[in-house]
This record gives structure tokens, C-alpha cells and sequence, in this order.
């Protein structure tokens, strides 16, 4: 025990938060001082670590795990904000430990960073960790998406209990080949909705969608219907099988969700299948769908919020697939778009991604205003495909306010990077009621 | 469009080396802005597609070619190596090509990777490759009397050093390019464009599209006509791209 080091970390966790401050200073601090601080938090508790990883959706999977698993009448600890380095998760502990720096906790639900995760599972082995995607997404850190599954592996590999994993992406099934000891776990896909979701082979020049997997999974999507959609749930007597010949096997739920977008819809079977790995035979199915109608999206991510008595939605786009599942998920008529890239650090510096993403749905009703650090990329970007842009403004206050003014009686929509979704929202909370995060 | 009506000035068919394997880092973006200039000066476009076994077609006018990881590499190779001979006779009859990082790298000698295996390439471009430690990363500005400054971004572990008789594409005032010690960046051999510029390459450097569509559309027709292009975005983008970061 070391409680100075939590002690200092609290303070400095305060001191950053009057600041306005970022949300892993303090995580930095405590980490510096007192590196097993997170292992000795961690350890212990009675359902044990999960992990979420992988390239899209682990916020908003984060957040239907951890609101499942509190649904189930478990106390969950997690790392809300995002922030998904080791040290944003010292950081988020820090606010919830004693001071002799224990947890009051059943689980702990992490997201966490695919490179962040492999140092996380050195210091604490996860009894669980999902598995979401490995799709191409922040090369220039990263280097290749073939990098980016061995960084899966290493966090499979390490985890005692159970591995869950995307069936219908071939890197993630792969690596059950390399788990030694955990059980392994899939969710899926029904074959009527895989084209829907293209894994990394199939963005472009992929001659179709291959072969349905053969591999059981324990929670299938299996429709969608705007916000509302049918899963089906292994049967607890019978084996789960993927062919849906073989139905009895499994029960089918129907729900209606606040989240919204297609690719919120497919991660909330990962969810399903995680909180039924969780608590096994103990789970309390009306309360698990039960919970998960109720969640609300993640900051940023469909978020809605209002100006001026108009709806404002904020997309994050933050690669290729992602763009793509944002601008196939919301229906852009009678709807004033605005897009804003930023090139910082954490959006990805590279902007050969934008041109990984077809604009054709913005053609008919054009861009409003396209803004960030990159906007004229942006702009470019939208002028192959033949899509009107009405503004181009990179200072996003500047745009944001022309935007607003510009289209007071529409709907509005942003699709933003990471840090530009950031100073929007930071904007917006000068002229409308924006959930604080921290 | 203006083009919807008037009539085409003939038509360019540009094939795309090994779109499955070899696409990575918005390679599409080239294809798609070589598809669209031509349209916008007047010329239709037809785009094709050469996979690892597909017969190769013969009546092509322009290649292009992109990178990958390098599991696609091994994956391409025996198809690639079968099509050398092919390749080098269109390449030494002034063929325009454009090719960037993981085939510009194949259309060299070869690749000796970091633990000592050889990858031969098929020897299009007197140029060798070896696997470094690092890899080189970041934002890159280039200079070149042909087309004056190329705006792209580099992401490549190999080190690319050229032979004595092949020029570079231009020299690297900001980033790497070929490799860490000499100022090289790409090569420029007959009607051949090679980089490991991505970004895409050819939105912000619309001087190299047009090269390439000129080239083509000379072979097949005698002369170039081309269009009026409103390259304000692309200037606009350009000039934000050089005062970022590396």
C-alpha cells in the first residue's frame, strides 16, 4: 500500500479538473510515482477486469457492458471518459479508490487503446476481454492492421477466463487459434445483414463477401429495423449453432434501442455476449434487454443535443469503416451536414483515410460547411465525389457559429474527428446544455 | 456536369494492379482522381482491375499501382514476377505509370528484409529496398522541376536507395522519402511516376495526374486536349498541408 501516492494523485486530480484540465494528468502522476498502484486496485474484485478493444465502437460498447453488468445488480468500475490510455484508466481510479487506494467494486468494464491494452495485461490479467475489430485506422501509429491483431493476440493470450470475439472479422477470429486456456466466445452476424458490415478486406477490390462463418456464436444480430433490432440468444440447454436452420437452439429478442446507427446495433450483440460470459447461468435475461434499451449513446458518439430548439447530432468518424457505418446509419435529408477532420495526434495525421470512404449519399443534398485543421483535404476529398460544399471555414468556431445561423430551422448533424468533436462540444456548452464528462 | 453532354474526346482505360491486396492508405483516392480528370477534361474513363490470376489485359492505357502490408506482398508475388517481362516492355516503351510505396518498392531489384530474406522484385526500376528499423512516418513536402513542390504523407519500413543511372522524383525538404540518409524521395524513370507518397498522392499533386493522363491520352490519340480544372481546393489544401507538422 502507498497511500502518499494516492493521496498526491487525488490532488493532482482535483487541481487538473479546476483547471479544466485533461482527464490522464493525474493518471500520469500516480503512475510515475507508484507503478503498482493500478495492479493493486484492480485485484480483487469478485467478477474480475474486463477489457474492450479493438479499432471501432469501444466506447459505446464500454458503456452497454458496464450499463448491462449495473443492470445485473453489479457495482462496475469503469473508465468513462474515453480516455483510454493506461494512464486515463489510473486516472479514473484514482477518483473512485480509498484512501489506502481499494475499490469498491465488482468488476472492473476498460476500454482500452489496442497498443495501451497489451502494457495494461502485463500489469493486470484480465478474466475477460472483447474483441470488437481490426479495421485500418491510425496507420501512422500502428503501422499495419496485420500489427494491430498481433496487439489483440498478446491481450487474448493473456486473459484467464473467457475471450469474446467478432465472428464475422477474420483477423479477430483468428486469434482463437493462439488463446491457450480461456474459453472463447463469438457474437455475429446474421449472412442478410454481413454486406452491411465489411471487414477490412472487403472496404475495396474484395470480388464479394466470403463464405458464412461456420463458428458458433453465443449472440447473433439477426435484424434491423432503424432503432430497433432482433437478437438471437444461444439457448441455454441446447448448443448454439450458426446456422439458422438450426433456430430452436436459439431465442430470439426483439429490442427497441436509444442508440442509434448500425454499427451501435452490432456492437450491443458483442455486449450481450460479454455480460452473458460474465455472469454464465446467473444472468437475468428481461433485465439484460431491459438495460440495454435504456442506453443512451456515448459523448460524441449520435449523441444529440439541442440548439436553438433544433436537434444537433455529433457523429465521431475516426477511419474508414467508421465514416462509412456513420453516413450509412443516419439519412441525410432535411438534415444541414457539417464535417470537421482535424489532424492532431489522436484524429490520425495521415488524411489518405478520407479517401478510403465514399460521399456518394451527401451528393443530393450537399456538405453545409466543412471545417478543422484539414478542411481543404476535406473539401478536396468531397469534390471527387461530386458533392456540393456550400463553406469552407477550418476554424471551427467560425464554422460552427455560420453553420448554426446558417440553418437555424433544419435538424444539423456533425460528423467530427476525435479532437475535433472535442472543441465542439467544448463550443456548443457555451450556448447549450452539453453533458460535462469526467 | 458539364461533361454530361458534350462529347468524349476518346476513351482512357486505366488498369489498377492487385486492388485486393494492394490498397492500402486510400490508394483508391489515385484511381478515383485520375477517373474524375479525365472526365473533367473531356475523356472517358474506364477502369480495370488486375488481380493475382486474372489474364492480363492488353489494351490498356495507364497502370497504377499501390501498397500494402506485407502479408499482400507474398500474396501477389508469383503473379507480379509472371507479369515482369510484360511490365518491363511497356515500361521501357515510355508506358505511364504510377506506382506507390509496397509496388514501387516490387518493380525495384529486390527486397532484402530486416532478418536477411531476399523478396525479388521484377526489376522495372534499378533501385533496391532493405527493411529498416524504424519506420519512417509523417508528413512529407517534396521538390521537383517537373512538378514543383509534392505534398504527401510517408508510412514505410523499407529504405529505398536508387541506382546511379535513376533519377529520384524529387528531393525531401521536409520528412525522409526513400530512406533516411540521402534526400531522395520516389523515382522518375521514362513515362514512370514512383513514390511512397500517400495522402492520396494525386488529389494535392494534380501536376502529377495530369502527366500521367497527358502521357496516356498522347500515346493513343497524338495530341492532349485538355479541360479547364478548377484546382483551388487542391492549392488551398496544399498550402495547409505544408504548415502541419511532420
Amino acid at each position: 500500500m502507498n497511500p502518499l501516492s494516492v493521496l498526491v494523485g487525488k490532488a493532482v486530480r482535483r487541481a487538473s479538473k479546476l483547471r479544466g484540465g485533461g482527464s490522464a494528468l493525474p493518471g500520469l502522476v500516480v503512475e510515475r510515482l507508484d507503478p503498482g498502484f493500478m495492479g493493486r486496485a484492480l485485484t480483487g474484485l469478485k467478477h474480475g477486469v474486463v477489457v474492450v478493444s479493438g479499432t471501432n465502437g469501444k466506447t459505446t460498447t464500454t458503456k452497454m457492458v458496464v450499463e448491462l453488468l449495473e443492470g445485473q445488480g453489479l457495482k462496475v468500475f469503469t473508465n468513462r471518459t474515453g480516455s483510454n490510455f493506461t494512464r486515463g484508466v489510473a486516472a479514473a481510479l484514482l477518483g473512485e479508490v480509498d484512501w489506502r487506494g481499494r475499490l469498491d467494486a465488482d468488476i472492473a468494464v476498460l476500454e482500452l487503446d489496442e497498443a495501451h491494452a497489451v502494457h495494461f495485461v502485463r500489469l493486470v490479467p484480465p478474466r475477460y476481454s472483447l474483441l470488437l475489430n481490426v479495421l485500418r485506422d491510425q496507420l501512422d501509429r500502428f503501422g499495419e492492421i496485420d500489427a494491430t491483431t498481433r496487439l489483440l493476440e498478446t491481450i487474448a493470450a493473456a486473459t484467464t477466463g473467457a475471450v469474446i470475439l467478432n465472428r464475422e472479422d477474420p483477423r479477430v477470429a483468428g486469434i482463437a487459434a493462439s488463446i491457450p486456456t480461456a474459453d472463447v466466445v463469438y457474437f455475429g452476424l446474421d449472412a442478410s445483414l454481413r454486406s452491411t458490415f465489411p471487414n477490412d478486406d472487403e472496404l475495396r477490390g474484395a470480388a464479394g463477401i466470403a463464405p458464412a462463418s461456420a463458428l458458433r456464436a453465443d449472440v447473433v444480430l439477426d435484424q434491423v429495423d432503424g432503432n430497433s433490432a432482433v437478437f438471437l440468444l444461444s439457448g441455454s440447454t441446447a448448443d448454439p449453432t450458426a446456422d439458422a436452420a438450426a433456430g430452436a437452439a436459439f431465442e430470439s429478442v426483439h429490442v427497441d434501442l436509444r442508440l442509434r446507427g448500425v454499427y451501435n446495433i452490432f456492437n450491443a450483440a458483442a455486449a450481450l455476449a460479454t455480460a452473458r460470459a460474465v455472469l454464465g447461468a446467473a444472468v437475468a435475461k428481461d433485465a439484460l434487454i431491459a438495460s440495454l434499451a435504456a442506453v443512451e449513446p456515448a459523448f460524441g458518439r449520435g449523441e444529440s443535443l439541442v440548439v436553438d430548439g433544433r436537434a444537433l447530432e455529433l457523429v465521431l468518424v475516426k477511419n474508414p469503416s467508421g465514416f462509412r457505418l456513420g453516413l450509412k446509419s443516419f439519412d441525410p435529408s432535411g438534415c444541414a451536414t457539417m464535417i470537421a477532420i482535424n489532424d492532431n495526434y489522436a484524429d490520425g495525421r495521415d488524411m489518405s483515410w478520407l479517401w478510403d470512404v465514399d460521399f456518394d449519399s451527401l451528393g443530393l443534398d450537399g456538405v453545409d460547411v466543412v471545417s478543422g485543421v484539414r478542411a481543404y483535404d476535406m473539401a478536396l476529398r468531397l469534390k471527387y465525389d461530386d458533392v456540393p460544399v456550400r463553406a469552407v471555414e477550418p476554424d471551427l468556431p467560425a464554422a460552427l457559429k455560420e453553420f448554426i445561423s446558417g440553418n437555424a430551422d433544419l435538424p444539423k448533424r456533425i460528423f467530427c474527428t476525435y479532437t475535433a468533436m472535442l472543441a465542439v462540444r467544448r463550443d456548443l456548452s457555451k450556448i447549450t446544455k452539453v453533458e460535462v464528462v469526467s | 456536369m458539364p461533361n454530361g453532354t458534350a462529347i468524349s474526346k476518346g476513351t482512357i482505360r486505366v488498369l489498377q494492379l492487385y486492388p485486393r491486396e494492394m490498397n492500402i492508405y486510400g490508394d483508391w483516392g489515385n484511381v478515383l482522381v485520375l477517373k474524375q480528370r479525365l472526365t473533367w477534361h473531356g475523356y472517358t474513363p474506364e477502369i480495370l482491375e488486375h488481380n493475382a490470376g486474372d489474364p492480363f489485359p492488353d489494351d490498356i492505357d495507364l497502370i497504377i499501382g499501390g501498397g500494402g502490408q506485407d502479408s499482400g506482398q507474398l500474396v501477389i508475388q508469383e503473379d507480379l514476377q509472371a507479369l515482369a517481362p510484360t511490365l518491363r516492355a511497356l515500361a521501357e516503351d515510355g508506358f505511364p505509370m504510377l506506382l506507390i510505396c509496397g509496388l514501387y518498392q516490387l518493380f525495384g531489384n529486390f527486397f532484402r528484409t530486416h532478418d536477411g530474406g531476399v523478396i525479388p522484385g521484377i526489376g522495372v526500376l534499378d533501385l533496391e529496398t532493405r527493411g529498416g528499423e524504424k519506420r519512417l512516418i509523417g508528413n512529407v513536402v517534396a521538390t521537383s522541376t517537373e512538378f514543383g513542390d509534392i505534398h504527401g504523407y510517408e508510412n514505410h519500413s523499407g529504405q529505398t536507395f536508387l541506382g546511379p543511372g535513376l533519377a529520384p522524383l524529387a528531393t525531401v525538404t521536409k520528412g525522409e522519402g526513400n530512406n533516411a540518409g540521402d534526400q531522395h524521395e520516389g523515382a522518375r524513370y521514362r513515362n514512370i511516376v514512383a513514390s511512397y507518397l500517400h495522402g492520396s498522392l494525386l488529389p494535392k499533386n494534380p501536376a502529377i495526374a495530369d502527366f500521367l493522363i497527358r502521357t496516356a491520352v498522347e500515346r493513343k490519340y497524338g495530341s492532349f486536349e485538355p479541360g479547364v480544372i478548377d484546382d483551388s481546393l487542391a492549392e488551398a489544401a496544399r498550402r495547409h498541408a505544408g504548415a502541419r507538422p511532420r
